[in-house]
C-alpha cells in the first residue's frame, strides 16, 4: 500500500501489485455482493479445434484479442528459453513484412500488439479501436503473423542476446535472484523448474529450426484459447475467430504435464548479495487450477496474506514490528501443482527475526485455522470484490483466457462466490493441513552475508 | 495505401466526437469552504472509485523533511477519532473494496474502489480523515521503519532508480523536483510525531483538496454527500509558497555513479517548460508528440534505429509529461547492448534528436505517434481509475480537469514543423543533464 511515485504505472508496483494479482484470481459472483451484473459469455469451438470466449462490451469503441496457448517455459523441454524466445520472434514479423513494418502498421492505427510467455502460457493480444478500417489493419497484421511467421536469422540474434541481457538483469536484483532460485528448488527436474526468461546456458544455442519447430507444435489452433471482449457483434466475433483458426498451424493440445512431485523434506538456502535487504520466499508446490481445493485455499490464504492490509502477514510483520513494505502469501494455481508462496524483503539485520515470524504464522495457521470472524471477513472481502474483478475489458478478457485454458466451466464466475461462500472453518483447516506443511518447504534467502 | 489514409481521416473526427462526449460529461462543484468536487458519471460497470486529492507533495518540502507528504500518507492509515488504527482498512475489506495511496512531486492521494452501494460510506470516512486523523508515537515508530524498508526496497537496492536519484539532485540545484518523493534517508530516520503534525495541520484542508468520484453514480447524489461529509470541515489559511524556481543552468552537468550491478545505465534530461508555466501551450504538445517520435511504441525512432537497426541499445525511452506543477525534464534513457561504450550511445541518442530537429519529417510518421496517443486516450477510458486519475491530477497540479478535454484536439495540430521548433529550442547543450550507471562487480572483490 501506499506510496506511488507519481507515475500511474508505479501505482501496481511492490505490495499492491501482487495483492492485485492474487484479486485476479479471485473472481467471484452473487454472494454478498447484490446487484452483480454477470458476465454474458458465449463459448465455441472453431473447425479446427481452437476454443473460443467471447463477451460482448458495446460502450466503448475497442477490441481486446487474446490468444492463450498451451506453449509456455514448461514446454521448454531441455532447451531452456525456448518458448520466451519463440514468443518474442513473433514480433519480428513475416516474409514481406519485417519487424519495422509490424510496428509500423499496429501503430498507425492505435493498435497494441504484445506477446509474452510465462510458465504454463504463452500469450498474443491485441487491443484495437473498433472503427472498420483501423480494426481491419490491425486484425490483418496480427494474422498474417500467425500465418506465417519468418523468425529472420538477424532478429534471432538480436533477440537472444535481448534475452542474456535480462537474465543480467535479473542478477543485479535480489528479489529476482530470489524468485529464480526458489522455483528451482520447488520443482527440481519438473518443467516448472524451467524459468521463463531461459538460462544462460541455453539461450545462446537456441536455433532458428528448434524456434521454427516450436510454433509449429505449440502455436496450433486446437492448442489454443481465444478471448474476446469490445465493441463487436456474434457475427463478427465468430467471422475474426474463423479467421484466426484458419490462419494457425494446424495441430491438436499439447500433451498433459506431469504431477510435480512432493518435496522429500525441508530445503533452506542462503545466497549472499551486496544489498541493504534480504528477499525472502517461504512455499511448496500445492495446487492445480482444476482442483476443488481451490476455494478453500483461497479463503485461507487470504486471512493468511492473500488479503492486503487487513491480513495477518500484513499485521504482524507490517504493522505491529515494521519489518517490511511488502509482505504477501499468494496461492497460483497452475495446470500442475502450482506454488503456495510467502514474500517479503527485510533489512538484513532482520532475517532472522522476520523468518521466526513467517514460520509462526505460518504454523499458527496449520495448528489453528482461522478463526470465525477472520473467515466471514475473508469471504466478505472476496465475495463483495466481484464487480471490481470485473470492471473493465482487460478484466474480463484476461479472466476469460483463463477460464479456457485451465477448462473451467462456463459458470465459473457465475457460480465463484457462492463455492467462496459455502466453505468452512472446518474445511479452510482441513485443506490447509492436507495442502500447506510448514515443515516441509523450501526457504531462500537473498542478501547480506 | 489510399484506402487506409482515406479510413484515417475518417477516424480522427470520428474519434475526437467520442472523446469530447465522454469527458463532457464530468460535473464539477465547489463546496464554500474551497473543495473541489469533480464526478464523472461511468455506468458499464457497477463499480465507484472514491478519490481524494491533496495539493501537497514533495516539492513542498524542504531540506531536512523531504518524504515528510510521503510518511503522512503512510500515517493516514493509523487512525482518527472516530477509528481506531486499522479499522478503516477493516472496513473498506468487508465492503469487498480496494483502497491504497500514491505520493507524488506534486500531490498525495488516497483512494477506495468499491462496489456502486458503497461509495458513500467511504466517502464519509475519507472526509472524516481529512481533519480527524490521529498521530500517536506508538504507530508512528513501526511505520517508519516500513518506510526504512520501502526506501531499501525501491530505491538502494535498485541500480536504476539510484541513478535517477541522483540525476534529478544534479539537475535540480534549488528547485524541490531534486529531492526524491520517498526523501533521503538520513530525514526518514528523522521525522518526528510533531513534524508530521505539522505537515497535517498546514495541508489537509478542504481548500486545498479535490475530491474525484468516477463510477456507476448520480452526480446529483454525489455532490450532495459531499456537502454533508465535507462541508462543515472549516478551510484553512495554507502557508505561503515561495517561488523557488531553478536557477538558470548555465552549461552540461554530469552525474556518475558507480555501484554494484550488471548493466550500464544512461540518462539524459533537459530541462523544458510544463503548461502552467507556458504562456502558450503548444510547446507542450509539440514536445509530447517529439517524445512520441523517439520512442513510444516499436515502430517509433529509437527503437527502429537503436535497438533493431544499428543494435546499439538493448532498450531505450523518451517522456516528457506537461502535467506538473514546476518545470521539468525531457528525459531520455537507454541501456547499451554489450559491447557499445557509454560515449557512442549518448552520441547516437543525440544523433537521432538532431535528425529529428533538421531532417523533414514524413506526414505519416506523424500521423502515427498521434494516432497512438489518441487510441490510447480511448484505451484509458476502459479504467474507472485511470480516469479518475487524468481528472484529480490534472486538477491538482492547478491546470484544470477541462485540459484532459483539449488534449487530442491539441495533440492533432501539432504540426512537424512545431516538433522541430521545440527541440531547437528546449533540447540545447545548456539545458542538459547527464547520469551514467558504472556498474561494480556484485561479487565485490573481483
Amino acid at each position: 500500500m501506499k506510496a506511488l511515485h507519481t507515475a500511474i504505472r508505479a501505482r501496481f508496483e511492490g505490495s499492491s501489485m501482487r495483492f492485485w494479482f492474487m484479486l485476479l484470481l479471485v473472481i467471484a459472483a452473487v454472494g454478498l455482493a447484490p446487484a452483480t451484473q454477470a458476465v454474458d459469455i458465449e463459448s465455441w469451438e472453431t473447425d479446427q479445434g481452437m476454443r473460443v470466449l467471447f463477451a460482448p462490451a458495446p460502450t466503448l469503441p475497442m477490441l481486446d484479442v487474446r490468444l492463450t496457448f498451451d506453449a509456455g517455459a514448461a514446454r521448454d523441454g531441455d532447451r531452456n528459453g525456448l518458448a520466451r524466445l519463440t514468443s518474442n520472434a513473433l514480433a519480428h514479423g513475416t516474409a514481406d513484412m519485417d519487424a519495422d513494418a509490424v510496428a509500423e502498421r499496429f501503430e498507425a492505427v492505435g493498435a497494441q500488439f504484445s506477446t509474452t510467455s510465462a510458465r504454463d502460457m504463452g500469450i498474443v493480444t491485441l487491443r484495437t479501436l473498433t472503427e472498420p478500417d483501423w480494426m481491419a489493419e490491425a486484425i490483418g497484421a496480427l494474422t498474417k503473423i500467425l500465418a506465417a511467421p519468418a523468425f529472420p536469422e538477424d532478429d534471432l540474434a538480436r533477440e537472444r542476446r535481448q534475452m542474456l541481457q535480462a537474465l543480467q538483469r535479473e542478477r543485479q536484483e535480489p528479489g529476482s535472484v530470489a524468485s529464480r532460485r526458489f522455483y528451482q528448488l520447488m520443482y527440481g527436474e519438473h518443467p516448472y523448474g524451467n524459468a521463463p526468461s531461459g538460462s544462460e546456458d541455453t539461450i545462446p544455442t537456441l536455433t532458428r529450426a528448434e524456434v521454427e519447430s516450436f510454433f509449429r507444435q505449440y502455436y496450433t489452433a486446437g492448442n489454443a484459447v481465444l478471448s474476446m471482449t469490445g465493441a463487436i457483434s456474434r457475427a463478427e466475433a465468430e467471422a475474426l475467430a474463423e479467421r484466426i483458426a484458419r490462419a494457425l498451424p494446424e495441430g491438436g493440445r499439447a500433451p498433459a504435464l506431469p504431477s510435480v512431485p512432493a518435496l522429500d523434506g525441508p530445503i533452506t538456502e542462503r545466497i549472499a548479495f551486496p544489498s541493504e535487504q534480504a528477499h525472502i520466499f517461504l512455499g511448496a508446490p500445492a495446487l492445480r487450477r482444476d482442483d476443488a481445493d481451490y476455494y478453500a485455499l483461497t479463503v485461507g490464504n487470504h486471512a493468511l496474506g492473500g488479503g492486503g492490509f487487513t491480513s495477518r502477514l500484513f499485521r504482524e510483520v507490517r504493522t505491529a514490528r515494521g519489518l517490511a513494505y511488502s509482505v504477501y502469501s499468494s496461492v497460483q494455481p497452475m495446470a500442475v501443482e502450482g506454488p503456495f508462496l510467502i514474500g517479503m524483503q527485510t533489512g538484513t539485520d532482520q532475517i532472522d527475526e522476520a523468518l521466526q515470524v513467517l514460520r509462526e504464522e505460518l504454523e499458527r495457521l496449520y495448528g489453528e485455522g482461522v478463526d470465525p470472524d477472520e473467515l466471514e471477513a475473508s469471504q466478505a472481502n472476496i465475495t463483495g470484490g466481484f464487480p471490481l474483478r470485473l470492471a473493465s475489458n482487460s478484466d474480463i478478457v484476461q479472466n476469460l483466457g483463463m477460464m479456457g485454458f485451465y477448462d473451467l466451466p462456463l459458470d465459473f464466475l457465475a457460480a465463484h462466490n457462492d463455492r467462496i461462500g459455502a466453505v468452512s472453518g472446518e474445511e479452510v483447516h482441513e485443506v490447509i493441513r492436507r495442502r500447506i506443511d510448514p515443515a516441509v518447504l523450501v526457504t531462500v534467502v537473498v542478501g547480506g552475508e | 495505401m489510399r484506402r487506409l489514409f482515406l479510413g484515417l481521416l475518417c477516424s480522427w473526427l470520428v474519434l475526437a466526437a467520442i472523446h469530447a462526449t465522454v469527458a463532457a460529461d464530468v460535473v464539477e462543484h465547489r463546496l464554500e469552504n474551497g473543495l473541489t468536487v469533480l464526478v464523472l458519471p461511468d455506468a458499464r460497470a457497477p463499480v465507484v472509485t472514491n478519490q481524494v486529492w491533496y495539493r501537497v507533495g514533495s516539492m513542498d518540502e524542504h531540506s531536512g523533511i523531504t518524504g515528510i507528504s510521503h510518511m503522512l500518507e503512510h500515517m493516514m492509515f493509523k487512525g482518527s477519532e472516530q477509528y481506531p488504527p486499522g479499522e478503516f482498512s477493516r472496513i473498506v475489506a468487508s465492503l469487498g473494496g480496494q483502497e491504497n495511496a500514491f505520493t507524488g512531486r506534486d500531490y498525495t492521494g488516497y483512494f477506495q474502489v468499491v462496489g456502486r452501494e458503497h461509495w458513500e460510506a467511504v466517502m464519509a470516512m475519507e472526509a472524516e480523515r481529512m481533519h480527524g486523523l490521529k498521530l500517536s508515537e506508538e504507530e508512528f515508530l513501526p511505520e517508519r521503519r516500513v518506510v526504512v524498508e520501502e526506501r531499501r526496497l525501491r530505491t538502494e537496492d535498485r541500480p536504476n532508480s539510484l541513478l535517477q536519484e541522483q540525476f534529478y539532485a544534479t539537475a535540480f540545484f534549488n528547485q524541490p523536483y531534486g529531492h526524491p518523493i520517498i526523501g533521503w534517508m538520513t530525514d526518514i530516520d528523522a521525522y518526528t510525531v510533531e513534524d508530521l503534525r505539522a505537515w497535517y495541520e498546514a495541508w489537509y484542508a478542504p481548500n486545498n483538496a479535490v475530491v474525484v468520484v468516477v463510477g456507476d453514480v448520480d452526480p446529483e447524489a454525489v455532490i450532495a454527500a459531499a456537502e454533508r461529509y465535507y462541508g462543515h470541515i472549516p478551510a484553512r489559511e495554507l502557508p505561503v509558497r515561495k517561488p523557488r524556481a531553478e536557477t538558470p543552468q548555465r552549461g552540461k552537468r554530469l552525474t556518475t555513479l558507480r555501484v554494484p550491478a550488471e548493466l550500464p545505465y544512461l540518462v539524459m534530461g533537459w530541462k523544458t517548460p510544463v503548461l502552467v508555466t507556458l504562456d502558450d501551450p503548444s510547446d507542450a504538445y509539440a514536445l509530447i508528440v517529439a517524445a512520441g517520435m523517439l520512442d513510444s511504441g516499436e515502430a517509433a525512432r529509437f527503437a527502429r534505429e537503436l535497438v533493431r537497426g544499428r543494435e546499439l541499445a538493448n532498450s531505450t525511452s523518451a517522456r516528457y509529461s506537461p502535467f506538473s506543477r514546476l518545470d521539468s525534464l525531457f528525459t531520455v534513457a537507454a541501456v547499451p547492448t554489450g559491447d557499445t561504450g557509454m560515449e557512442t550511445l549518448e552520441q547516437a541518442l543525440l544523433d537521432e534528436i538532431e535528425r529529428l530537429r533538421d531532417e523533414p519529417i514524413d506526414a505519416s510518421e506523424l500521423q502515427r505517434v498521434q494516432a497512438r496517443v489518441i487510441a490510447q486516450e480511448i484505451f484509458r477510458r476502459d479504467s474507472i481509475r485511470s480516469q479518475a486519475f487524468e481528472l484529480g491530477m490534472l486538477q491538482t497540479v492547478g491546470l484544470g480537469w477541462e485540459v484532459a478535454d483539449e488534449y487530442v484536439d491539441r495533440i492533432r495540430e501539432v504540426t512537424a514543423e512545431d516538433v522541430q521548433r521545440v527541440i531547437g529550442e528546449y533540447l540545447v547543450p545548456e539545458r542538459r543533464t547527464v547520469g551514467i550507471l558504472n556498474p561494480l562487480p556484485i561479487g565485490g572483490d573481483a
